[in-house]
């Protein structure tokens, strides 16, 4: 790996992210063999993927463009043309839900930074167990996030779960993790965390170990301590995991729901709604076009959010 | 008012007919062992041919064991006759279940689900059979027919009993204190205040199950109808509406009371149904606002707590004119898309029955009178279904609000979970219930909306 950066690209100077030469070269070499020229390759070789991307992607978001204009039962829809937007807008659970959803996605992805990064960090460094807490950190991925809703809540009771009674038995008493409307969403937010750091900390971790070991070392060298080494080069050289990190746990948080519904069906009341959980709710109450029209909503939201933060953090990323 | 007094006219007419049934109980019953509907003989169902029926039902205890003993007693009479019973859980989850099988073709041939306004959301005139026409149909109390019904078509037959909506309680805990039955609301405070002075929590509840949350408010419907006879066809007319009209206001703001009082256990928010049962039987709780299908389950929790549990209508503003709001029972449907047609009908004949009725109560403590004419509940049944037939006895009940209009919001139990957990208060409630049901008349297509 550090040999191919050197013979790649001896004039390196800058902290340009260690995977960026492979991928510059690979880039190229393709570039080259496309080129203008063309491609061995006949393009009705995409015919395939492309019927199924127009069978499952395209046409059925078509639909629901459609559907969203009309009020519909499933049996029969009448053209109603804006009105479902307006009425899913006057939704007096739509603001919350809206709030929620943005203070979810930004609780749940920072802490999957922060979390992440440090978690990183400590097994990628030279201590016992590594590979244990490695396997442990990333299990909670490889369980059904419903699963884990309905273990939590039965956990998360206010006088018969684990965690309470535990806080009893050190003679404190725990608050209402999941009726109580104040904490309510950040008791799921932590599960969240739960379940979703061990992957940030995979992509962290595969950010660190490309770091050629000469800079870190280096630092030493010049007297840097192990604060200056995470300041001036880990942190800076793990942008794109960085990035990452913020961008697939940013729009995992948009759009949450499993967990959501598991653990409290939105409630107490509303208070723990999201986006997806009021649409899905409008659904079940039989509005079939009206929680299509959600669907539409959220489709243009997470759009609106993601973009620009994804065209920004690929900005900052060249920058560097 | 007048399809009330319809309701009390023929529901006196159901007593009368079960008196009469008591005093001749072998011959009423054996008379009508063949189901009535396709004048074969019994056996030769289908032609004798091996016939599986499936069946989708909600999960609650009471439906799976009238289920179990339905079906095992049609199978005995029908030996070529079995069932694919396929449970399903209850509330909005169930509903969207049932709507997406029948609107995707998938419907088992017979399934149970609500009557009044949640059927009408199913759009039986395309999705079910239409029974108007079968003999069996007159077996079933007419007050019934209406709930099963969109224009012409009838499409069910009740499955389980009436069922009264008030306040289960436990009598000991009762009887230990000096308290009496309410009849108005003040005397329900009051009993509360003497409960909540002696250590005891006069009233359960359980938001962790969140349909559970709406009984204060379901439940007063008749003080509703007392004071404003006209609301329910103005209500569906969207001439009425929960914020503007103060009696039914007041069922929101008895909610906020209980709430304001302190009247809920500790657990109120994650307490499930289950849960709250329990406490009841345990004496944890003084009383339970709730449906009196919960007995079945009570009886099968506890039989000889059952024997001390009783019930009283949802006290109002006045005594003398207290009584009890009643569910109608759910009804059994045959989905379009079957292809035993024929041997469905003869199994709702056999629900429909009066050897049906008997099947059901040897299966599961029945939670009130049954819909069908002739049918009697036994003398040992349960002292708070003996208390619903007082009500009915006297002729102070009616339908809740859910069976004379098909407009039922579909966010009410998120609503009054809020206001049970003083959350909103219930004024602002009763404005935001109204524009869910505004949305439920739209998408009905209900004229005036």
């Amino acid at each position: 790996m550090t040999r191919a950066i050197r013979h790649d690209d001896p004039e390196w100077t800058g902290p340009v992210p260690a995977v960026a030469p492979v991928s510059r070269g690979a880039r190229a070499s393709m570039a080259r063999r496309s080129g203008r020229g063309r491609s061995p390759y006949p393009h009705w070789f995409y015919l395939p993927v492309g019927l199924v991307f127009v069978a499952i992607f395209v046409v059925p978001t078509g639909m629901a463009f459609f559907y969203s204009l009309t009020r519909w039962t499933l049996f029969d829809w009448e053209f109603i043309g804006l009105a479902n937007f307006r009425q899913f807008f006057r939704e007096p659970a739509l603001v919350k839900g809206l709030r929620n959803t943005l203070v979810f996605a930004v609780v749940t992805s920072g802490s999957k930074v922060v979390l992440g990064m440090a978690l990183a960090m400590l097994v990628t460094s030279r201590i016992k167990l590594k590979g244990t807490i490695r396997s442990i950190v990333f299990f909670p991925v490889l369980v059904s996030t419903v699963a884990v809703g309905i273990t939590f809540k039965v956990m998360m009771h206010p006088t018969k779960g684990l965690i309470n009674t535990t806080i009893d038995a050190i003679g404190l008493a725990g608050p209402k993790w999941l009726t109580d409307p104040q904490i309510a969403l950040l008791s799921v937010a932590f599960v969240d965390i739960w379940k979703g750091v061990g992957l940030a900390t995979v992509i962290f971790i595969a950010g660190i170990v490309s770091i050629p070991s000469e800079l870190p070392e280096s630092v030493s060298v010049d007297g840097g301590g192990a604060w200056a080494r995470f300041r001036h080069v880990i942190l800076p050289l793990s942008k794109p995991a960085t990035f990452t990190v913020i961008l697939l746990s940013f729009i995992g948080g948009l759009r949450t729901f499993d967990l959501i519904w598991t653990m409290t069906g939105g409630g107490p009341g509303f208070t723990t709604d999201v986006l997806a959980s009021t649409i899905y709710k409008n659904y079940q109450a039989g509005f079939y076009g009206l929680s299509t029209a959600g669907n539409v909503v959220l489709f243009i939201v997470v759009t609106l959010l993601v973009f620009p933060l994804n065209w920004y953090l690929r900005r900052r990323e060249l920058a560097t | 008012m007048s399809s009330r007094s319809k309701a009390i006219a023929s529901i006196s007419a159901v007593v009368v007919a079960a008196a009469a049934a008591l005093a001749a109980p072998a011959a009423a019953s054996t008379d009508t062992t063949e189901p009535a509907g396709d004048g074969e003989p019994a056996e030769e169902l289908a032609g004798g041919e091996d016939v599986t029926l499936s069946l989708l039902v909600d999960n609650t205890e009471t439906t799976v064991l009238l289920t179990e003993g339905l079906t095992s007693a049609f199978s005995e009479l029908h030996p070529n006759v079995s069932f694919d019973v396929e449970q399903r859980p209850g509330g909005a989850d169930g509903d969207n279940i049932v709507k997406t099988r029948l609107a995707t073709d998938e419907m088992t041939d017979v399934f149970i689900y609500n009557s009044g306004s949640l059927l009408q959301a199913l759009n039986p005139q395309e999705t079910l059979v239409d029974l108007a026409g079968e003999p069996f149909l007159g077996n079933v109390v007419d007050e019934f027919i209406p709930t099963v019904s969109q224009g012409d078509g009838v499409y069910g037959v009740p499955f389980g009993t009436g069922i009264g909506g008030g306040v289960l309680y436990n009598r000991e805990t009762f009887d230990e204190h000096g308290l009496s039955v309410p009849t108005t609301w003040e005397e329900f405070a009051a009993n509360n205040e003497t409960l909540l002075d002696a250590g005891v929590t006069p009233v359960g509840a359980s938001f962790g199950t969140t349909w559970t949350s709406q009984l204060f408010v379901l439940a007063d419907y008749y003080n509703v109808a007392e004071e404003v006879p006209e609301f329910a066809e103005a209500y569906t007319a969207n001439e009425a509406h929960y914020a503007d009209t103060p009696a039914a206001l007041r069922s929101f703001e008895r909610l906020q009371d209980a709430y304001d009082s302190g009247w809920w256990n500790e657990d109120y928010g994650s307490a499930t149904y289950e849960d709250a049962l329990q406490m009841l039987i345990d004496g944890d709780i003084a009383q339970y606002p709730m449906l009196t299908f919960a007995l079945s389950e009570i009886n099968a929790l506890d039989a000889e707590a059952a024997q001390s549990i009783g019930f009283f209508a949802q006290p109002g503003e006045d005594a003398e004119s207290n009584g009890m709001t009643l569910w109608m029972p759910a009804g059994a449907y045959i989905a379009a898309t079957t292809e035993h047609e024929d041997v469905a009908k003869a199994f709702l004949a056999f629900i429909a029955s009066v050897e049906g009725t008997e099947v059901q109560t040897a299966a599961a403590a029945p939670g009130g009178p049954y819909m069908i004419e002739g049918a009697t509940l036994p003398d040992d049944v349960l002292p708070a279904v003996q208390d619903v037939q007082s009500y009915i006895d006297a002729g102070n009940f009616g339908p809740a609000l859910e069976f004379l209009s098909p407009l039922k919001g579909p966010n009410l139990e998120q609503i009054t979970v809020e206001v049970g957990s003083g959350l909103r208060s219930a004024e602002d409630a009763a404005a935001l219930y109204d524009e869910d049901v505004e949305k439920q008349a739209q998408q009905l297509g209900l004229p005036g909306w």
